[in-house]
């Protein structure tokens, strides 16, 4: 983003990466397959790059106010110093975060979570699709995300692409607003769970293998890790990868 | 004897009518112990969750074969408060079956509906009965519920049982009298339900009949008086209480938090010095971070625990419950309300609140429960009345971090890191854009 601001110049959009899609392994593979996608498509983006911080999600999350409301500060600072309008990530955490919580901070952009972003570029044709891509007719079942689904009421743009890649899409029992959670929100992510019969990634990766579907289409980075675990846990890897839509879309892309 | 009865029915009708607006008062002052909070906007859009939720129970359609009981029982409830109506100014004016000659031949259709309602509504809590205690239906047989809770759900299936039980009865030895023209019982004619079951009567005398006649109208009217009062003591206040609490439900989206400003401000005094106010000698009192006990959350939360019928649809749906953790969004509003009806009790033997060395969280809530929360928002969606359990797990988090800094080891390591490295992990911030180094 330093270079687009000493050029005088503003990108399409932002693109914020998040904690997760910058330094979790498994994460910024999807990082780099939406990079990907929108070099190739020609939308001309910017990342903060080293200005990013955490949003401050898990910390509000856990309690922790003050911690989130220095982070809050900070990022609103670089954004609003850049004249930041439109954002775009792939983290339904920070899509939240960003869109519902920094406004009330000061910090007002158009946020736009990156499975909307993806149906918005094949709708508008600047994303063209293989023919009978990678996944056509392939059995996939899609997981949605707390923070996109219930907490945004984000159901459908995630599934309109897949529809776009011609997947066979099978739904789970708990789907749309009824979707179970990974297990990893609320800050869950960086602690043990709490004693329990079972580990709640392993109850919902159980309910996505029983659809007998060949992937689970994600659209989170978290969820994506929690459920990946909860497919080796039943000794599943083999048969069922836990995939985002970005990587899916990736795969896909017309030469 | 007429006047013999009005005066009783007077009487009666005033105790219970006093008492239910003592306790209501109470109920609301308790209510008003939380925290302030403005919501007052969007009335349109409230109305409609009015509407909608309430109203219309279009949330209890998740789940179409309760929804449609439930309906039943409902709208019973709702239309026969009609006929509750009569039978009030008939007790207070000594008459019988007022409306009757008011309304002439739409009178049998009326009251045609009221038994039709009746029956469904009987049959409905003989199914919910059934539910509950012979197909022990999992939400409804959690351990929250040993005790008083499933004693008081019973308690209502077996009290509306019995009363529209009264009503038809009533209603039988009603018609045989007027067939019989015995003075004071306005002749109608037949009602569509009680009139196939007037020959189970036709062996008793004019006087066995106006006795039972007399005697289901006045259980039937003391068992409504005694249930109005019931009510405030019981999960069953969510027959009142849906309506303003659709009304208050959050407008904003589920998966946003309510902010702090007092904190907000904070850090912008420490980051911005030059825009804090100058100090004064009037500090104002340290408001509590989070929430301790009931006085610390919203109103609007305190009314959430009195709108809470306990269905136990938040917890069904809680991913944390399902997998056995201690949470249960249910208790959690359970707890709220017994813990804010002791509160409530201490401040009327002690005129103001007296500590009692107990708190919502430790003495009720254990911090196992909160710490098993991953703020999916399951039991948001699920109530269908509005009720927030996640606002409260989410007040009770902040005052176990904030003001006790009770927090597990990993979520300081957590903090740490986004504090020193701006990433809930141990990586360096120069390692932030290291992945475009990789891209083709």
């Amino acid at each position: 983003m330093a270079e687009y601001a000493a050029n005088g110049e503003q990108p399409e959009v932002l693109f914020w990466v998040g904690c997760a899609g910058s330094f979790d392994q498994r994460a910024q593979k999807i990082t780099k397959a939406f990079a990907t996608i929108l070099d190739k498509v020609g939308v001309k983006f910017a990342i903060l790059g080293k200005e990013e911080m955490c949003n401050g999600d898990p910390a509000r999350r856990s309690g922790n106010e003050f911690l989130f409301q220095m982070m809050a500060y900070n990022n609103i600072q670089t954004l609003n110093g850049y004249g930041i309008k439109k954002i775009v990530t792939a983290c339904p955490h920070c899509f939240n975060i960003l869109g519902n919580e920094y406004p009330a901070l000061g910090g007002n952009y158009e946020v736009i979570h990156h499975t909307t972003f993806l149906q918005q570029l094949i709708n508008d044709g600047r994303i063209r699709l293989k023919e009978g891509g990678a996944f056509k007719g392939k059995k996939i079942t899609y997981h949605d995300s707390c923070y996109l689904g219930r907490g945004n009421g984000i159901y459908e743009a995630p599934r309109e692409v897949l529809q776009a890649l011609d997947v066979e899409l099978v739904e789970m029992k708990r789907c749309r607003s009824n979707g179970m959670c990974c297990g990893a929100g609320g800050a869950q992510m960086f602690k043990e769970e709490e004693p329990g019969t079972t580990r709640v990634n392993f109850e919902r990766s159980a309910e996505a293998i029983d659809t007998g579907a060949n992937i689970i289409a994600a659209n989170c980075p978290f969820c994506t890790t929690m459920l990946t675990d909860g497919v080796k846990n039943k000794e599943k890897e083999d048969d069922v990868k836990v995939m985002d839509i970005a990587e899916l879309v990736a795969a896909s892309l017309a030469e | 004897m007429h006047l013999v009865q009005q005066i009783l029915f007077i009487i009666l009708g005033g105790a219970a009518v006093y008492l239910f607006a003592k306790k209501v008062s109470s109920i609301r002052r308790n209510i008003n112990l939380g925290r302030d909070e403005k919501i007052n906007d969007q009335s349109g859009r409230r109305w409609k969750n009015v509407l909608l939720q309430a109203f219309g129970q279009k949330k209890m359609f998740k789940r179409p074969v309760p929804a449609l009981l439930h309906f039943a029982v409902y709208a019973g409830f709702i239309i026969i408060n009609v006929e509750i109506l009569e039978i009030f100014i008939d007790g207070i004016a000594g008459q019988h079956r007022i409306f009757a000659p008011l309304i002439g031949g739409l009178y049998p259709i009326l009251i045609g509906c009221f038994e039709i309602l009746a029956v469904l509504v009987l049959v409905s809590c003989a199914i919910f009965l059934v539910r509950r205690n012979i197909l022990k239906v999992r939400r409804l047989n959690m351990k929250e519920l040993n005790g008083w809770p499933r004693n008081d759900a019973n308690l209502i299936l077996i009290t509306e049982i019995i009363l529209m039980s009264l009503f038809l009865t009533m209603n039988t030895a009603d018609l045989v009298l007027q067939s019989r023209h015995v003075e004071h019982y306005t002749n109608t004619t037949s009602f569509w339900i009680t009139g196939n079951f007037t020959s189970m009567f036709s062996g008793i005398s004019d006087s066995g009949l106006v006795g039972i006649e007399r005697f289901c109208w006045w259980l039937h009217i003391i068992g409504v008086f005694a249930f109005l009062n019931y009510l405030p003591y019981s999960k069953h206040l969510h027959i009142i209480l849906a309506f303003p609490n659709a009304y208050y439900t959050r407008l904003e989206p589920q998966g946003e938090m309510e902010n702090m400003p007092a904190i907000q401000n904070e850090v912008l005094y420490m980051m911005q010095p030059e825009l804090a106010p100058a100090a004064t000698a009037e500090q104002p009192a340290h408001q509590r971070f989070g929430a301790k006990d009931v006085m610390d959350l919203s109103w609007k939360n305190l009314m959430d625990a009195y709108s809470c019928t306990e269905c136990g649809r938040c917890t069904a749906s809680c991913p944390a419950n399902m997998t056995g953790k201690k949470l249960s969004p249910r208790k959690i509003m359970m707890d709220t309300r017994d813990r804010l009806e002791e509160v409530g009790k201490n401040i009327d033997k002690n005129k103001e609140f007296v500590d009692d060395g107990k708190s919502l969280v430790h003495d009720y809530i254990t911090v196992e429960e909160l710490r098993a929360c991953t703020t999916c928002q399951a039991c948001v969606e699920a109530c269908p009345v509005g009720i927030e359990p996640l606002s409260i797990i989410n007040e009770l988090r902040r005052y176990l971090i904030m003001e006790e800094s009770n927090a597990p080891q990993e979520w300081n390591l957590m903090s740490g890191n986004i504090e020193n490295n701006m990433a809930p992990w141990k990586f360096s911030p120069d390692d932030r854009d290291a992945w475009t180094h990789e891209m083709a």
